[in-house]
């Protein structure tokens, strides 16, 4: 523990010092929302439609007088969710098909490689918006959507990985020793082909919390009421003219928890991937 | 011939993957809940009317054949027909490209200018304060989401000082310069960080490479140097990353054209997965995926023809 402290606060890069305060201090408002806010983030509250931001409500309120800072608060939540849920299941089928193909090679890579192929040809996003358009949108079309799109980048770098270790030395010795296949791909091929799939996955945090707040913008994502900040950005288009505050609020929420962890993924790379 | 023969080769490598976009979109409509032809037809059809419907489309038939039916449909630009449209889609879709390219191809060069522009600045002040804020811009810049630009874009341009219009499309191209230029610097201001960021490291690396310094050590002025050499080489690195490019820029006009109102084929797509009108979300897809194949033979016959050490 003193050894990461120490090194925290002499060795670290400044990039994800402050990344990882901003990032941080989100996930500190959207747990302790409740504690922040005495405001219901769903609740209409007609009486105080398009309220400016002032002395009662922090950043105004919305289009049927939410308050804002309660529903940017909880919206948080689901942000900060969608960012979690749609990098794990990538990360984990994607490694997972890296190492199959890269390790056995032969027919099998090569299948698993032309599928790769395919899918990268498909525009990310519109392959997305297509299989969220069959499952309708929910937070399970949205994780299952982005896993069978998002796996290729993750399986890409593994096997490259993989590929060189395969040849190694310390790997022969572990098939001279008749280890089996499973063994020496999980114990001793994955924890040395994760470094580069790592750095990546906290650059594809912040792509993935654009492109999920970005289905919310569209009405492909969260539903309303729930609170998301696509969604409140989407809402308050209309009142753009007269009511500035409904969608730019969201957006400037959106903005600093991407830069905070577009920082981390910037730090992240700097101390695992120095060459880079 | 000689180092283009592989450009006549090229387009039947391609057979396999436009195979595989086609397996897929087919098992994306045979995914998709209901019965397309009574949805098609509306609740009221007679039995006869859906049998020929279904026989036309070949769904009466096993899936293989139902597969083969599709693709035979779909070379013939046959996509079938929209619900809420009324009408075949094929035309439909053939309306929507214009629009739809013109905002990519607008915004792509004013992209590039941008790209160049940083790239220089950043590459030429190494370590400097201009360089660090143009790292920090492309750090930054990655994790601001498009729609949000562009709104920030309209609040302030076309609101508050009304230089540009807030949405729509014009008639002639000419005009399309003025209404579209919005969307089109949304959508440079999305992909010019991607740009600048590899233009930036290749400048670099260039300036490094032995034939740079074996010039500036011969007393060739470091800025002759630079722009006869070190830039033009350094392009070439840039234009391979447009096919990357290219899939990332087809996701950002769906939402751009939603942001603006532009009658192309992302608000097509959009409005149709929220009237479930599931063929022509398809049809957008496919249309879409063959764009990013066709993209990357571009790029491919490009860096031909700039590069004469391409042979493959």
């Amino acid at each position: 523990m003193t050894a990461a402290a120490h090194w925290l606060r002499h060795q670290a890069p400044a990039a994800l010092l402050i990344g990882l305060t901003v990032t941080l201090i989100w996930v500190g408002l959207a747990l302790f929302a409740p504690l922040l806010t005495p405001f219901d983030p769903i609740k209409i509250d007609a009486a105080n439609a398009l309220l400016p931001p002032g002395a009662a409500h922090p950043l105004g309120t919305d289009s049927v007088g939410r308050d804002l800072l309660a529903r940017i608060l909880y919206g948080a939540r689901m942000d900060l969710l969608m960012a979690f849920a749609g990098v794990v299941g990538p990360f984990l089928l994607g490694t997972a098909i890296g190492l199959l193909a890269g390790y056995s090679g032969g027919w099998l890579d090569a299948v698993l490689m032309r599928i790769l192929e395919v899918t990268i040809s498909f525009p990310y996003f519109v392959l997305v918006i297509a299989i969220v358009s069959i499952m309708g949108p929910s937070l399970k079309s949205y994780t299952v959507s982005l896993t069978i799109v998002n796996w290729v980048t993750y399986a890409r770098l593994v096997r490259a990985e993989t590929l060189v270790l395969s040849h190694a030395d310390f790997i022969l010795a572990a098939r001279v020793l008749r280890f089996g296949r499973l063994r020496i791909m999980f114990r001793h091929i994955l924890p040395n082909t994760i470094v580069p799939s790592a750095v990546f996955l906290m650059t594809d945090a912040v792509l993935t919390i654009v492109l999920g707040s970005s289905l919310g913008f569209l009405g492909l994502g969260v539903q309303p009421p729930t609170p998301e900040w696509g969604v409140m950005i989407a809402e308050g288009r209309t009142y753009l003219g007269s009511a500035w505050w409904i969608s730019l609020c969201p957006g400037v929420a959106l903005c600093t928890l991407a830069f905070g962890l577009s920082l981390v993924a910037d730090g992240v790379a700097q101390v695992l991937d120095p060459e880079a | 011939m000689g180092r283009f023969a592989f450009l006549l080769r090229r387009p039947f490598e391609l057979i396999p993957v436009l195979f595989g976009i086609s397996l897929i979109t087919f098992i994306l409509l045979q995914l998709t809940p209901g019965d397309p032809v009574r949805l098609l037809l509306g609740p009221k059809a007679s039995e006869a009317a859906i049998a020929m419907v279904r026989q036309k489309y070949g769904l009466d038939q096993p899936v293989f054949l139902q597969y083969l039916y599709y693709i035979k449909n779909v070379v013939g630009g046959d996509f079938g027909q929209s619900i809420s449209f009324r009408s075949a889609i094929g035309p439909v879709l053939l309306d929507r490209i214009g629009p739809t390219l013109y905002i990519l191809v607008y915004g792509l060069t004013l992209s590039v200018l941008l790209t160049l522009a940083l790239g220089v600045m950043a590459a030429r002040n190494r370590g400097g304060w201009v360089d660090q804020t143009i790292r920090l811009i492309c750090v930054v810049g990655v994790g601001i989401p498009s729609y949000f630009v562009g709104l920030l874009l309209v609040l302030l341009l076309s609101l508050t000082f009304k230089v540009f219009p807030v949405s729509g499309y014009a008639k002639s191209p000419l005009e399309n310069l003025y209404h579209l230029f919005l969307p089109a610097l949304t959508i440079a201001i999305s992909v010019t960080p991607i740009l600048t960021r590899n233009f930036r490291a290749t400048l670099l690396q260039q300036m490094n490479a032995g034939y740079a310094v074996a010039a500036l050590s011969k007393g060739v002025p470091e800025s002759a140097v630079f722009w006869r050499h070190v830039f033009w080489n350094s392009l070439l690195p840039t234009v391979s990353l447009f096919g990357v490019v290219a899939s990332f820029l087809i996701g950002g006009t769906v939402v751009i054209e939603n942001v603006f109102n532009i009658p192309g084929l992302g608000l097509l797509l959009v409005r149709s997965v929220l009237s479930r009108d599931y063929l022509v979300v398809q049809g957008v897809t496919l249309v879409m995926a063959s764009a990013i194949v066709l993209s990357n033979l571009l790029v491919d016959v490009l860096v031909a023809v700039l590069d004469p050490r391409v042979k493959t």
